[in-house]
């Protein structure tokens, strides 16, 4: 199964981390995604929630609004794929990601493949 | 009882029986339990009309997977078969094939369904009535009155969650080593959550059908993995308290505390296959939760039966428990049988140090206790107001009739 894997630190924690050693364990980590497989893609790191435009449509008005969809403490701040058998292993890979120790990993397995699909 | 009625348990037993391992055989490639149950749900009513008539089959799992088959291909001829449709009757016709391959009966894979209902990923509160829903067939109706919540909301519950099954890419599968023990206990929780429910439900001592089901899965867990001592402790802990069920209502209906039960009316056979399993699982390895409850409940039947004083070989036991769980309830256990050893005014400290707890607070057996510990410590106006408490908490009327005459005991108040 395909999973994109959504990466939502918490800013203070990843500012008061150990920044060399952070750093360090992301080029292992993209390294070790990079290595998986066909259906891994490395992790891409967003710009702040600062940098984040929003727009929307309603009733043929376009707002474009200044900054992130949403304004929580944890901010969506990265990306990575797998393609794995199942979710322990999602969990697994999870896991590894040095985020996880900063923020939270979100795993969201991908609408064409799940198995019921069209 | 009629042998209609025996011929009819009989056949809805092998059926059961049947229905698991053929849910979790169909669900275990696709993941898609609600696929496999509707498959079926048809082939299972067909055989409660027909097994008490006819006998059941020589091969019961055969007989349903055929006219599960059977009426799935109806059904998708009659729907003029999409794709999704022939890709499912191929991944089925391979089925057949495999079932076939693999001699008289269907690999058995209720196993590995147990471990994706109690995967850490579904909500805690579901995996009980999930695994009683897919290994035993039992209707969202059935569920929600044993946990207190309206069918409904348990049939949309029970729906979300098996497309969660499906959806999130649970694994179908016994866990790797490392990870066996930590999910294994999800397993055992959600099985002892369903002997809870069962236990609760009794009504004047007839055997909750609930509690039965939970003591059948634990065998099954059992049977599957023989080498998980907490397994064994769990199927003992429900055996020894099942045991005691004949007693634990006097003739009337009233409530009957341990130390009053009529221990001939104890079920002996029970309490010798308790017995036996914890024993085995005791030479297996180290001693878990389960083992430690199974233990101590061990140690009151000696007690009982035998009137040898265990309360010390109890205290120790809880001591064990107590630095495993951190749990409240485990604490005030605990100290009830510190009171046995060693008397209520050492006990009651004990109980103070807990009262701020807010875990506690609701607690009804944290009352009851308190209001018997201040009996014999003779604080009777505190005791008073203790029972009081444990009567408004209780939801049980036996054991609320039972509060109350022992609060009368203690005579009005000064």
């Amino acid at each position: 199964m395909r999973y994109m894997m959504l990466i939502h630190h918490d800013q203070q924690a990843l500012a008061a981390a150990p920044q060399q050693e952070l750093w360090a364990d992301y080029a292992a980590f993209n390294e070790a995604l990079a290595k998986a497989g066909a259906g891994f893609s490395s992790g891409e790191r967003l710009k702040g929630g600062e940098a984040a435009t929003s727009v929307r449509v309603r009733g043929g008005k376009t707002d474009v609004l200044d900054g992130p969809y949403a304004d929580t403490k944890e901010q969506f701040a990265g990306y990575f794929m797998i393609d794995v058998a199942d979710l322990d292993e999602a969990v697994a890979w999870a896991k590894r990601c040095p985020s996880s120790k900063y923020g939270v990993i979100e795993i969201r397995p991908l609408w064409a493949d799940a198995p019921g699909k069209r | 009882m009629s042998s209609g009625d025996e011929a009819h348990r009989a056949a809805e037993r092998a059926a059961r029986s049947s229905y698991g391992r053929l849910v979790a055989f169909l669900a275990a490639r696709t993941r898609d339990v609600a696929a496999a149950e509707d498959a079926l749900a048809e082939a299972f009513a067909a055989a409660v009309r027909s097994w008490p008539v006819e006998g059941v089959p020589a091969n019961p799992d055969a007989w349903l997977l055929t006219v599960a088959r059977r009426r799935q291909l109806d059904d998708f001829r009659r729907r003029q078969t999409r794709t999704s449709g022939e890709a499912h009757l191929q991944l089925m016709a391979d089925e057949m094939e495999e079932a076939s391959r693999s001699g008289d009966a269907v690999p058995d894979r209720r196993l590995a369904l147990m471990f994706a209902c109690a995967h850490p990923a579904i909500d805690r509160g579901l995996r009980a009535p999930l695994i009683l829903q897919t290994i035993l067939g039992f209707s969202a109706e059935q569920i929600a009155a044993a946990f207190l919540i309206p069918p409904a909301t348990m049939g949309q519950r029970l729906v979300r969650a098996k497309l969660r099954l499906k959806q999130a890419g649970i694994p179908f599968a016994i866990p790797e080593r490392e990870e066996l023990d930590a999910r294994l206990d999800a397993v055992l929780e959600a099985i002892y959550a369903a002997y809870g429910r069962g236990w609760s439900e009794v009504e004047g001592g007839t055997p909750g059908e609930l509690a039965g089901e939970a003591i059948w899965l634990g065998r099954l867990v059992v049977s599957l993995l023989p080498r998980q001592p907490e397994a064994k402790g769990m199927l003992a802990l429900m055996l020894f308290a099942e045991a005691r069920r004949p007693a634990r209502r006097d003739p009337s209906g009233g409530y009957v505390p341990l130390d009053e039960q009529d221990t001939s009316l104890w079920d002996t056979a029970a309490i010798a296959a308790a017995e036996a399993l914890l024993a085995g699982a005791n030479a297996e390895g180290p001693s878990g939760r389960y083992q430690l409850e199974a233990a101590i409940q061990s140690a009151h039947v000696v007690r009982r039966r035998h009137r040898i004083d265990t309360w010390p070989a109890i205290v120790a036991l809880y001591d064990h428990l107590l630095a495993l769980t951190q749990s409240p309830v485990v604490a005030l256990n605990r100290a009830v049988a510190v009171a046995e050893r060693d008397g209520p005014t050492v006990a009651l400290p004990l109980l103070d140090a807990m009262a701020t707890d807010p875990r506690l607070a609701g607690y009804q057996p944290y009352w009851a206790a308190r209001a018997a510990l201040l009996t014999r410590a003779g604080r009777r106006g505190e005791a008073r107001e203790a029972f009081t408490v444990a009567i408004g908490l209780s939801t049980d009327d036996a054991v609320k009739r039972y509060l109350a005459q022992r609060r009368d005991t203690l005579g009005k108040p000064d």
